[in-house]
């Protein structure tokens, strides 16, 4: 009724709960990929600090452990939601499998707990602890950080691939919670996320520094801190190269109505092509404005140029999730990977060639734009996973439709939450900014 | 003790973690909002100093708390989520603003050295909203007022005393909670005899407030809840006992300003309290529908939460120790800003 009146039509349960959930994650997994990544620069910046009695090093780790300060409790209280949604929105998706997912869950608010603690030691201990024992604090921060991505990726790859149980009329029984958490998915699925959270981390922060550089800030502290997220971007983003390739392959055999979707492919076909972007017409069945690579497609899936690749055709269309976007979110998360990884070795080249960190304007540009091309990236990546399980939320066994919440307002609540993260995501961008402004100003 | 009763036991040591640790972090909320007189600023540095390096940490207890349920008690998750989403949806957006203008204060005041509005009003009134409406969601639970339906679960209320039992619980929640901050607040504020004194008064006044709404619920839950009633007077009635002889105590360590020995009093009130409430209603975790045995998950995943649980500790029960030892030890933080102040 007050969706009527707001935005002129009354959005249905499902919807509702879908795009609530859906922005509560967006917005969070941006904080989570930062408190994965930052403490790990961090940390190392400290230690090069201690080490080598380097003032520069030590003053860059001060800032960074202040900006992560906000960003984890943002973080925090957005994973807070998120815990709570998973019952608030998904009652029954929660009664089918919290059994056989909340040993990951469980291990990660260990993780979190211990990142939590650490924390309070490493922000306000620098005057309290030793700086060897102050520095040590940092690595519990790093490692648990990656342990609480690996875990809650467990989660997201039993949703892909549920294991561990059996279902019987369905009841679930014999029950393997350890099953669950390693099931086939996740060898894929967990690495590649990690590696990415290094991918934005190393972005963002080089970012940060490359647009100080661009208004004319070119110091010690700049240079460092684009050759540090740079380091972390060259290395992370190769990985995520490897991690992302086996994860499609994965996914051609273990969910290939998704592949169909990602790859914008109809009907089943022997030595399939490659599209390059374009946009996947339903009624036309097929994909136009996309340049295509012949066999491309067979022979990156298999290895081999005849290999058939099944098509949307293969599915009730009850079952499809929907093309366009998973097909756009696919070829915008590989195509910014590509252009992400070709930055990187450009400026590392140029580096290298140089024996210093280039000022390159145009390299400073896009290494610049590269942080939140690297984010957007990561987003489009959830975008194939999520919209790509469609219309399922347990892959194969619950679908999304069935485990929305019957209870009223949650376009209050979606409203609400919204209202919530652009105040948050302001008051945090204006506090980072304003950071900076102080500090030159302290200078 | 079956192994769903263990899970649950440690479920509900969380919970009361949470509430002792946590409730003083939303009853500092509660404090710096009506923060008041000549030492106003004083005391708000006062509880952003005790707060700062372990409210998150703090936090954490709640989403254990959150996860181990959904793990161990699906069923139970799923019907608290359909029956109490209002109220649940409340204390979050509460515990997402409360928890991110903490952060966003604490730094604001190292860079531009006051707090930014709005966030300074409200990290304190999300600082009483949350625990009002968490403690309307125990009341509802006590109360009997979760009920199984076509649906899954649902609200029911019987009588206006219901509604009133339920109310005045989560006030209960909110008092408690300005309770324990203000005790925890004169251990701080040792070494400032005015700013200590502020504390002792707010202390005594929450005591008062929380003695009345503590009894009144007792008299709510007599005429309109009997389920809470029953659990009290029945097997809870040890526990509630003990926590009508320690209410007096404490609030006679409070006047006395035995500051330590009064944290620790009203902490120990606190957890019989809501012992009282779990010991009262075994074996049930929602009365009447389910109980701790029929409501638990498979064996198999109890199991491993308890192995997680205990891999788990071992590694955060001495790192939670060293926290607590770097900044609530012989010299808090908090009585060392407060002398650099």
């Amino acid at each position: 009724m007050l969706g009527r009146f707001i935005i002129g039509f009354d959005m249905d349960n499902v919807s509702l709960a879908r795009v609530t959930m859906g922005t509560s994650l967006a917005f969070h997994i941006v904080f989570a990929v930062l408190g994965v990544g930052l403490p790990v620069l961090f940390s190392v910046a400290e230690g090069l600090g201690i080490w080598r009695k380097d003032a520069v090093w030590m003053d860059l780790a001060r800032r960074w452990s202040k900006a992560f300060g906000i960003l984890f409790a943002v973080g925090a209280v957005s994973g807070t939601v998120l815990s709570f949604e998973l019952g608030l929105l998904w009652p029954r998706f929660m009664a089918l499998s919290g059994s056989m997912i909340g040993l990951p869950f469980s291990a990660e608010g260990f993780a979190f707990f211990l990142e939590a603690v650490f924390l309070g030691l490493y922000l306000y201990g620098w005057n309290r602890l030793s700086p060897v024992a102050h520095w040590l604090t940092s690595i519990p921060i790093a490692v648990s950080g990656a342990a609480s991505s690996l875990f809650v990726v467990m989660v997201n790859a039993w949703m892909n691939h549920p294991a561990g149980f059996q279902l019987v009329n369905g009841q679930v029984t014999e029950v393997d919670p350890l099953a669950a958490a390693l099931n086939p998915a996740t060898p894929t699925e967990d690495p590649h996320m990690l590696v990415s959270a290094y991918v934005c981390t190393g972005f963002l922060v080089s970012a940060v520094y490359a647009a100080g550089a661009l208004r004319g800030r070119w110091d010690e502290a700049h240079k460092r801190g684009v050759a540090a997220g740079m380091t972390m971007a060259l290395v992370a983003i190769g990985l995520a190269g490897i991690t992302g390739d086996s994860s499609a392959r994965f996914v051609y055999t273990d969910q290939p109505a998704k592949f169909a979707a990602m790859e914008g492919l109809y009907r089943t076909t022997r030595g399939a092509p490659i599209h390059l972007g374009g946009i996947p017409i339903d009624s036309q069945q097929r994909v136009v404005f996309a340049p295509e690579i012949p066999r491309g497609l067979s022979l990156l899936a298999a290895f081999n140029p005849d290999a058939e690749v099944k098509g949307l055709n293969e599915f009730p269309p009850a079952d499809r999730p929907n093309p366009i976007v998973v097909h756009l979110s696919f070829d915008t998360m590989v195509g910014l990977g590509l252009l992400l990884g070709v930055l990187s070795l450009v400026f590392w080249g140029i580096a290298w060639r140089s024996r210093a960190i280039p000022q390159l304007r145009p390299l400073l540009v896009a290494l610049a734009l590269a942080g939140p091309a690297s984010v957007i990236a990561m987003e489009a990546g959830w975008f194939v996973t999520e919209f790509g399980r469609q219309p399922w939320v347990v892959y194969g066994i619950l679908r999304t439709a069935q485990a929305a919440t019957p209870a009223p307002g949650l376009f209050i609540t979606l409203v609400a939450f919204l209202l919530v993260y652009v105040a948050l995501a302001v008051t945090a961008a204006r506090l980072l900014l304003l950071f900076g402004a102080r500090r030159r100003q302290a200078r | 003790m079956s192994e769903a009763g263990a899970v649950a036991a440690v479920l509900w040591l969380s919970l009361t973690a949470y509430a002792v640790l946590a409730g003083a972090d939303f009853g500092g909320g509660v404090w710096d909002l009506f923060a008041t007189g000549p030492r106003r600023a004083r005391q708000r540095q006062a509880i952003a100093a005790a707060m700062g390096p372990v409210w998150e940490a703090n936090h954490v207890w709640l989403i254990f708390m959150i996860v181990g349920l959904f793990t161990c008690f699906p069923q139970v998750f799923a019907a608290l989520a359909l029956s109490l989403y209002a109220p649940f949806t409340i204390a979050l957006i509460g515990i997402v603003l409360r928890g991110a203008a903490f952060a966003f204060q604490a730094h604001v005041r190292e860079a531009i050295g006051r707090p930014i509005e709005p966030w300074g009003a409200i990290f304190g009134a999300a600082s009483i909203i949350s625990p009002f409406f968490l403690g309307t969601a125990v009341g509802a639970v006590v109360a009997g007022s979760v009920r199984p339906s076509p649906g899954g679960a649902e609200f029911v209320v019987d009588s206006p005393w219901t509604a009133a039992f339920i109310a005045d619980v989560g006030a209960f929640a909110v008092a408690l909670c300005a309770y324990l901050a203000a005790t925890y607040l004169m251990v701080e504020s040792r070494g400032d005899k005015d700013l200590q004194a502020d504390f002792r008064r707010r202390a005594v006044g929450a005591a008062i407030a929380s003695g009345a709404l503590g009894l009144a619920g007792l008299i709510l839950a007599n005429a309109g809840a009997r389920p809470a009633f029953d659990s009290l007077t029945g097997r809870g009635l040890p526990l509630l006992l003990l926590a009508l002889i320690n209410g007096p105590l404490a609030l006679l360590a409070v006047w006395r300003l035995e500051a330590r020995l009064a944290r620790l009093a009203v902490a120990a009130q606190v957890t019989f309290v809501l012992w009282a409430l779990a010991v009262g209603q075994w074996p049930y975790l929602i009365r009447p529908s389910f109980t701790v045995d029929a409501a638990a998950g498979p064996t198999s995943t109890l199991t491993g939460f308890l192995i997680v649980t205990g891999v788990g500790m071992a590694l955060l029960l001495p790192s939670l120790y060293v926290l607590f030892r770097v900044f609530k030890g012989r010299n808090p933080a908090g009585a060392e800003e407060v002398r650099l102040a």
